[in-house]
């Protein structure tokens, strides 16, 4: 299993603060009750790097960082924040620690500009509220209350109000949930400009398209379990693929005789190769196309996205789960 | 400071803003402190209803600031997760509790600044008013009040919570010697009227401001007994997640 492969931490010797590592999770394990929503986590997270928490719903993205947070206890294991214990040292902790939460937290009736004015005061940092409103885009909605805010306002307000901490750390759950395809632009731009000012920004999230576009680092959970943690590069390595559409029912065995690489059907039209798209075996795949007058209806090749080596692990950590089974009984 | 001082400008800027808040601290009081004063419908046993309802009507002032304004309030931050997002701040729950008793304070003297010249100019005389206890009274009465309002606030979910809190105000209204005299009511409920931190505060404050003539010294108690039982119920039993 492709777990933490070594880590390459900082941006070079310019003295910065970037790359010091500023959350470290070591066995953590969170239960309710007779649940065990996380099993023995860890990973650690740099200043002046996104680190993406990703895994689906339930996977214990958010049960790890309200344990980052100071807000839920962990039964075992042990949890360091800019060096402090978050349980014992929440108060201390939360004067820099940037929060987004899943589910907003703001009151119905306050109003944009009072509530991040307010923010401002509780952290005590002078960050200036009337800029922040304008950075996250909602100046014209300055007065406008949170409740006739749409899902993707709500969450850049959301997003506001963790930037008044002028934060060291955030915590960010699922920034992007909701948010239309030019909020999730102004997101992400704020979230690497937050990094790029030596902020260790943590994120949960469920898009993979998202981390994928923002993240240095990305943490796959699955069912309470670290299952990768590296760079994308990475987890990406050795995991090149060619992935095509094409007519339905190609005759594979003979396109194998062609090229000398075998492709197998992931959908009606849709075929995989496990190569690397090297030019001469992607010309013998489109002269055979040709010959035998298919379509090419789609082509990417390279790299594997995210979503794939996402699959790709938790179908492997699957399979693991079910030898195991078939050893034990 | 300037956490606790934004934090009561937040409180302050929510609690007046709501028209349905405003209606329940200020207008119904008002509104039932003039008609039953003008419309001498209610048997007060007082030459003058506003004698007998201008006392009441402050103790229900104190119960729907204390009790279903800071209970509807607080229930609804609690389920839409503002309690969990200001838990993540600086500001620490002694900073916010403090900030909410401010604010609830403020609301009061608001409440009073207004009800007490509207007793007055609907003819209001009290005898030797003692206000030094009837400040005492509103007091005691708001811890007791708060007490009751956050335990509900801390356990049910934003709309039962509104529900209880409203239905509950309307139980206590009535039967809290508030706007109808405990002796009008029948036996078993009279009896149950008198232990309610309602009746309790009426008494107090219409012995304070009234000198109704009858001991005040068990509704003191029964009234101290809420304010420290009901405040000690809601720290236990206060979840601050929905």
């Amino acid at each position: 299993m492709a777990r933490s492969s070594p880590r390459s931490r900082g941006r070079g010797g310019d003295g910065s603060v970037a790359g010091v590592t500023a959350v470290e999770v070591t066995g953590l394990t969170v239960r309710y009750g007779d649940l065990t929503a996380v099993a023995d986590v860890s990973f650690s997270a740099a200043a002046g790097e996104v680190t993406a928490v990703l895994g689906p719903n339930g996977a214990g993205k958010t049960s790890t960082i309200e344990v980052c947070e100071g807000y839920r206890r962990a039964a075992d294991g042990t949890v360091r924040v800019l060096g402090m214990d978050p349980a014992t040292d929440q108060r201390r902790l939360s004067s820099r620690m940037g929060v987004m939460l899943q589910e907003g937290g703001v009151y119905p009736s306050a109003r944009v500009l009072d509530t991040v004015r307010h923010y401002c005061a509780l952290y005590g940092k002078g960050a200036d509220a009337a800029a922040l409103v304008d950075l996250v885009g909602l100046t014209s909605r300055a007065k406008g209350t949170w409740r006739r805010l749409s899902g993707g306002e709500q969450q850049r307000l959301s997003l506001a109000l963790a930037l008044a901490a002028v934060p060291e750390v955030a915590f960010l759950d699922e920034p992007t949930a909701g948010v239309d395809v030019n909020g999730r632009a102004t997101i992400r731009e704020i979230i690497r400009g937050l990094a790029d000012q030596g902020c260790a920004v943590v994120l949960a999230t469920h898009e993979l398209d998202e981390a994928e576009r923002l993240t240095d680092r990305v943490v796959i959970f699955d069912g309470g379990q670290v299952v990768a943690d590296g760079t994308l590069a990475e987890l990406r390595r050795g995991h090149d693929e060619i992935r095509f559409r094409s007519s339905p029912d190609l005759d594979l065995t003979a396109l194998a005789r062609a090229t000398g690489v075998v492709a197998s059907q992931v959908g009606a039209d849709e075929y995989v190769i496990d190569a690397p798209p090297l030019p001469k075996l992607m010309a013998q795949l489109t002269g055979w196309l040709a010959d035998q007058g298919h379509e090419l209806t789609d082509l990417r090749a390279g790299a594997q996205r995210l979503e794939d080596v996402f699959r790709r692990l938790t179908a492997e950590r699957a399979a693991e789960a079910g030898a195991g089974g078939d050893a034990a009984s | 400071m300037k956490a606790y001082v934004s934090q009561l400008r937040t409180e302050l800027q929510l609690t007046l803003r709501n028209g349905e808040q405003l209606l329940l601290t200020l207008g119904i009081p008002v509104l039932l402190l003039a008609f039953f004063s003008l419309v001498d419908v209610l048997p007060t046993e007082t030459d003058d209803p506003v004698d007998f309802l201008a006392p009441g009507i402050l103790a229900l002032a104190v119960m729907s600031t204390a009790m279903v304004s800071l209970g509807i309030g607080t229930g609804f931050e609690r389920s839409y997760h503002v309690l969990k997002r200001l838990g993540t701040t600086p500001l620490g729950r002694p900073r916010l509790i403090a900030a909410k008793i401010t604010s609830v304070v403020a609301v009061e003297l608001i409440q009073f600044a207004v009800l007490i010249p509207v007793a007055y100019a609907l003819g209001w005389s009290p005898a030797s008013p003692n206000w030094l206890a009837a400040v005492g009274a509103v007091v005691t009465g708001t811890l007791a009040f708060a007490g009751i309002g956050l335990t509900l606030a801390g356990r049910l979910r934003g709309e039962i919570n509104l529900a209880a809190q409203n239905g509950l105000y309307l139980v206590l209204l009535l039967l809290g010697g508030m706007i109808i005299p405990f002796g009008k009511l029948p036996g078993g409920l009279r009896s149950a009227a008198h232990v309610l931190p309602s009746g309790a505060l009426a008494d107090v404050l219409r012995d304070a401001l009234a000198g109704a003539g009858t001991d005040p010294t068990q509704s003191w108690l029964i009234l101290a007994a809420w304010a420290v039982v009901a405040p000690a119920l809601a720290a236990r039993l206060f979840r601050w997640d929905a």
